[in-house]
Parts: C-alpha cells; sequence; structure tokens
C-alpha cells in the first residue's frame, strides 16, 4: 500500500543543513500495525509526517495505492490526507471550542458529507472508541485519555486507509497509555492499519512490526517478538 | 459544491464561536466599521431626505412656469448690476401676453404678474402672523400647481374689478376657521375685509424652511388699492405650452421680455429668467459637499476599521496556527482556510455593519420625532450599501492574512507552539 524509496529530506537552518532523513526505503501492506522507534531527534516525526502526505520529500520516490505523491499539489495532498489518512497527535489537537461530536465531524466536512451523515457517521466513531456518553462535552471537559479517544474517533471517522499516531501516549500517565494502546490493538483487529512512533520499548511491543531509526537511516526491520 | 457550502457554513459557526470567545476584542475592532457604516449610511439618509424634500418643494413651483425677476435665483457676484436694473411692473404680464398671442406656434401660453408682502390675517379673535400675501390676475389659475381642498380661485372678472376676494393656504384656514367651513366667511387681511373664496389643500414646506400653507392669493388689483407701493415690483411666472422644451421657450421669452422692456440691440437683460432647474443645479454643490463629507469619513473610519480588522485577524492566524495546522492534516485545502478566516474578517464587518445600521435608524426615528418636517429617508437600499460596505470591507482587510493563513506548511503549522 506504502511504497518509498530513497527518501531524503534536509531542513536548511541558516547556513546549516539538517538531514532528518537519509535515503529512507520502506514498504507497508494494508493491515499491518508498525512501530517506528529511535532515538529523540532520529527523524521518526519526519518520516512520519512524509508517510502521512503533510510532507514531500527533498528527494526519493513515494508511493500511496500506486499513486506518486511526490510530484502531487498542495490541494491534492489536502484531499489524501483526508481520505486516507487518520491522524492522531502526541498534543490530542483537538479545536477548544467545539464539543467532541463537532471536533470528529470535522473531517467529514472536508470530505464533503452533508449535515445528517457527518452526525451519524461522528456518533459511530465515538462509540467505537468508547465515548458514546460524552459527546456533547468539549475538550477541557474531558480527561486526557478521554481526549485522545475523541482524536482516534476523528482519525477514523473517515474510514482511511492508515491511521498514523505520532507519540500518542506521550502525553499521557502509563495507566491510560496502556488503555490507548489497548484500543489500537482493537482497531488493528478490527482490520486497519496503523502507525505508530514512539521512543518506548512497552509500547513498541503491541505492534506486529517495528522499525528502528537512527540519525535519518533505519537501523533495523523486524517483527515484533 | 455541495462541499463548499459545508466549509461556508462551518466557517460561519466558527467564526461566531470565535467572535463569542472574543466579545471586548470584536467589539472594539468592529468600532471603524460602525462609525464607517453610520457615516455612509447618514450621507445617504440625508442626501435622499434632500432630494425627496426638493422633489416635493419643487414640484410646488411648476416644472412648467417660468419666472422672470429682477434677481436670479442662486449667487451672483456683481450684484450691483443687478441692483441697478429698473423693476418689473405688473402691467409688463399684459404686454408680455399681448405679445405672446401675436407670435404664432408661441411656446408660451400665458403670463400671469405675482407681487408679494407678509401680513397678518384675522377673523373674529383668531389672528395668524407672517403670512405670504399674493396678488395676481385671473390667468394664475393656468399655472397653479397647488389643489384646492374647497371653493376655486377668483376668475378673470373678479381680478380685474378688484373684488375684495381671497384664497387662503391650508394653515391659514386651519388657524381661523378650526370648526367650520372659510368659504364665504369675511376676514381681514391687514384690516381690510376681504371674503374667503377658496382654501389651498396642503402642501408642505419649501425643505421645511417655510411653509406653503400659510399663504393668501388675491386680485392684484385689490392689493394695489392697500399694499400701493409695494405693487410697483412683481415677478412674472408665465406658464409654456411643452415643458420638454423648456429652453426653446426660455428663449423666446428672453426675445418677448426685451421688446416689453424696450431693450437695444447689444444691451445686457435687465432681467433674469428662473425656473425650478436652478434650483435644482444649485442643490447639486450641496448634495455633493454630504457626498464628499461623508464619504470622507466613511473611507477614513473604514480605512482605520480596515487596518484594525486585518490586525486582528493576523493575531487570530497567529494564536490559531496549530490548528491551522490540524486543519490542513485533517484534509482542508487552502481555500477552506482562506474563507474561514476571510469569514471571520467579514463576519465582524457584518457585526458592526448591523450595529451602525440600527444606530443610524435609531437616529432617524429621532429626527423624525423631534422634527417632523425634515424629510429624513431611510430606505432600504441604504442597508443593502452599508452590508456590502462591510462584505467589501471584511475582504479586503481579512484578505492578507487569511492568505498567509492559507499558506501556511501543515508540518510548521502543527509545530507552532
Ligand atoms: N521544520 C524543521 N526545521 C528544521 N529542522 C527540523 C525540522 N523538523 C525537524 N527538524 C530536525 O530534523 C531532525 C529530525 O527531527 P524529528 O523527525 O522531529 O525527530 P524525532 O521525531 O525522531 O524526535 C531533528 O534534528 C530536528 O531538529
Ligand atoms: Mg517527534
Amino acid at each position: 500500500m506504502i511504497e518509498i524509496e530513497g527518501v531524503t529530506k534536509l531542513y536548511k537552518m541558516g547556513s546549516e543543513t539538517i538531514h532528518a532523513l537519509l535515503g529512507v526505503a520502506l514498504k507497508i501492506h494494508r493491515n499491518e500495525y508498525l512501530a517506528i522507534m529511535g532515538p529523540s531527534g532520529s527523524g521518526k516525526s519526519t518520516l512520519m509526517n512524509m508517510l502521512g502526505c503533510l510532507d514531500t520529500p527533498t528527494a526519493g520516490r513515494y508511493e500511496f495505492n500506486g499513486k506518486h505523491v511526490a510530484a502531487m499539489s498542495d490541494d491534492e495532498l489536502a484531499e489524501i490526507r483526508n481520505r486516507e489518512i487518520g491522524f492522531v497527535f502526541q498534543t490530542f489537537n483537538l479545536l477548544p471550542r467545539s464539543t467532541a461530536l463537532s471536533n470528529v465531524e470535522l473531517p467529514l466536512i472536508y470530505a464533503g458529507f452533508s449535515a445528517q451523515d457527518r452526525r451519524a457517521r461522528a456518533i459511530e466513531a465515538l462509540e467505537n472508541v468508547g465515548l458514546g456518553n460524552r459527546m456533547t462535552h468539549k475538550p477541557n471537559e474531558l480527561s486526557g485519555g478521554q481526549r485522545q479517544r475523541v482524536a482516534i474517533a476523528r482519525a477514523l471517522v473517515n474510514r482511511p486507509s492508515i491511521i498514523l499516531a505520532d507519540e500518542p501516549t506521550g502525553n499521557l500517565d502509563s495507566r491510560t497509555g496502556v488503555e490507548i494502546m489497548e484500543l489500537f490493538e482493537q482497531l488493528y483487529d478490527q482490520g486497519n492499519t496503523i502507525i505508530v512512533v514512539t521512543h518506548e520499548e512497552d509500547i513498541a511491543r503491541h505492534a506486529r512490526r517495528i522499525v528502528r531509526l537512527r540519525d535519518g537511516l533505519i537501523e533495523s526491520d523486524r517483527p515484533a517478538d | 459544491m455541495k462541499r463548499i457550502i459545508y466549509e461556508i457554513n462551518e466557517s460561519f459557526r466558527i467564526a461566531f464561536a470565535q467572535i463569542r470567545a472574543n466579545k471586548m476584542r470584536s467589539v472594539l475592532t468592529a468600532l471603524g466599521v460602525i462609525i464607517g457604516i453610520v457615516a455612509v449610511t447618514l450621507m445617504g439618509t440625508a442626501i435622499s431626505g434632500i432630494d425627496r424634500g426638493f422633489q416635493n418643494s419643487l414640484a410646488m413651483l411648476g416644472d412648467d412656469v417660468l419666472y422672470v425677476q429682477k434677481w436670479p435665483w442662486g449667487p451672483v457676484e456683481d450684484w450691483w448690476n443687478y441692483q441697478n436694473r429698473p423693476i418689473i411692473r405688473p402691467e409688463s404680464a399684459e404686454r408680455l401676453n399681448q405679445i405672446i398671442e401675436d407670435t404664432p406656434g408661441s411656446l408660451l401660453e400665458i403670463a400671469a404678474p405675482v407681487v408679494a408682502r407678509g401680513a397678518s390675517v384675522k377673523a373674529g379673535e383668531n389672528q395668524v402672523n407672517g403670512v405670504a400675501v399674493f396678488g395676481t390676475t385671473g390667468n394664475y389659475a393656468r399655472m397653479m400647481s397647488a389643489e384646492f381642498k374647497e371653493g376655486r380661485l377668483f376668475n378673470e372678472a373678479e381680478a380685474a374689478s378688484g373684488r375684495q376676494v381671497c384664497v387662503l393656504g391650508f394653515d391659514v384656514a386651519e388657524a381661523l376657521f378650526a370648526t367650520t367651513s372659510p368659504i364665504d366667511q369675511m376676514v381681514l387681511i391687514r384690516g381690510q375685509p376681504f371674503m374667503v373664496i377658496g382654501v389651498l389643500a396642503k402642501q408642505g414646506s419649501f425643505l421645511g424652511l417655510f411653509s406653503f400653507d400659510s399663504q393668501a392669493i388675491m386680485p392684484l388689483n385689490a392689493y394695489r388699492k392697500y399694499f400701493g407701493v409695494h405693487a410697483n415690483s412683481a415677478q412674472l411666472r408665465v406658464k409654456v405650452r411643452d415643458k420638454n422644451r423648456m429652453d426653446e421657450a426660455k428663449e423666446e421669452l428672453i426675445g418677448a421680455m426685451r421688446r416689453v422692456r424696450g431693450q437695444l440691440p447689444g444691451e445686457r437683460d435687465s432681467f433674469s429668467i428662473n425656473q425650478q432647474q436652478a434650483f435644482r443645479e444649485q442643490l447639486d454643490p450641496i448634495k455633493q459637499g454630504i457626498a464628499l463629507a461623508g464619504l470622507f469619513i466613511t473611507g477614513l473610519s473604514l480605512f482605520v476599521g480596515a487596518i484594525g480588522i486585518m490586525n486582528i485577524t493576523f493575531v487570530s492566524v497567529k494564536e490559531r496556527t496549530k490548528e491551522i495546522g490540524t486543519r490542513k492534516a485533517l484534509g482542508a485545502r487552502r481555500r477552506t482556510i482562506l474563507l474561514q478566516f476571510l469569514i471571520e474578517a467579514v463576519s465582524i464587518c457584518l457585526i458592526g455593519g448591523a450595529v451602525g445600521l440600527s444606530l443610524t435608524f435609531g437616529l432617524c426615528l429621532l429626527l423624525q420625532a423631534t422634527m417632523p418636517s425634515l424629510p429624513v429617508v431611510f430606505s432600504f437600499s441604504l442597508v443593502i450599501v452599508s452590508m456590502v460596505v462591510a462584505v467589501v470591507t471584511g475582504v479586503v482587510s481579512g484578505f492578507a492574512p487569511a492568505w498567509g493563513a492559507s499558506r501556511l506548511d501543515p508540518v510548521d503549522a502543527l509545530r507552532y507552539e
């Protein structure tokens, strides 16, 4: 489903050039559960943003479902992000003044669903993450774990091909973190494709395959034990 | 297509939530727009009020009547030239009518002299002061624009014999005869008895300055008897056959008047021909003045308002950079973000516009209540104009920050703290 090859990303900081990624090759298939690991600054987020079509590589090839992403315009990338990718962020990134339901409906607005369809789908997604009774709450009325569940419902609601989570438990206590990982487990069992970025071994252990990055290069890529 | 409607809907929802969350800031930002809208609508109201007032007032002057007078309507620089003109005598009207009659295919129909002065009118215990008393001939009936409430004007025979009859303006009749009909009643005009044979219908005032309803009309010959000296200086009113050929008629009248006055070729006219058109032309600079002042204030306050809104939108974009990143990650296109912030700016302007309109509306009601004679016109087109002005201001001022927001790199926006 995803195929990248020789992907390089450079950041120019004044006179300095930072090599965030140095020729990465990776293949990801449907219904995989993948963890990307590595120390801080190793390029995990950069790779994740690339896979999520938030960013385009400086050099290299990226095929998403057979489409060449590197050559796409901003709006085409927005379209792919909307239909094919569900993001889960470390800081949840919910809209503070909107209810859980409105937050989950957001991707559906950009996809052009009618108000009724949006509502129905958003309710379904929230129930799927166990928040059927918190739909009209605003983010500041929810616990961290609940907020992340809303974010996951939002990532799921447009039935994307893949869910990308960058340090989804980074802002949660370990017990809540485990709950969130159990939710991912459950989503994986439902047939979703999931990529989780983390630097915690405990978290990575939930995945079926672990890719380790170091200094912008893939150090290892093997099934989890 | 459906999608963009949902996006616009959502943008309005967000915009109003945003404004509600930042009430004080939004109100202060909208102030410039509020002032601008008040200025533009007040200006519009004033101009259309003046127009309306003039339309009404000018209708009473008659659009097919030329006025022969010593002075032109409107300002003159070489006033001494006019001051030295010989007076226009009422008898000139007869000469003029003779010439008109002798001219085949004349564009002029009939002339009537009008002399005037102020006087008090009394009936029993009641008295009205400062009534404009006119003396004229029976021909005046042919060029009167006022309607009769009851009765009639004196006829040619009555006028010629100088019978002491009169027609009263509406207000005069009201004041003197509250309960009975004034017809066939006697009134004292400057102490002389006159029988009322007609009452004019209500006409209103000339721009609220003086009333057409405070007048009395009597035969010129009767007027002469009592107001002797004043009866020598008249104006001549000349009815034109075809009001679409006013200019030609005016030329003909100038020629005829020169003959009446015995003027030599090459001599300057010793009279002026006035018509309501002259008033309109005089009005134009006033209207332009109001429009200019209004536009200046409007422009200035909208400019200040626009800068305020631009600034607040930049702040809003900055504050919500991370939100913009999130929205982009969820599939918002550039257009979506652009629309969102444009709509936010436009919403503030629309609220400002609505507040400004209400203020103007209230002001108009207040004016109407305190000064009913002022022709205040608050028209629906003002609502449209101010809404358009508000939207344009919003779009213009919101565009730069909204454009910037739409171009933000999603990754940079998401990393923004
Ligand atoms: N927008 C950027 N501008 C400059 N340098 C960046 C930017 N994004 C990432 N980097 C750099 O690229 C490297 C990889 O960053 P990142 O992918 O965020 O690492 P990780 O997520 O593994 O901690 C780091 O050295 C980081 O400083
Ligand atoms: Mg990172």
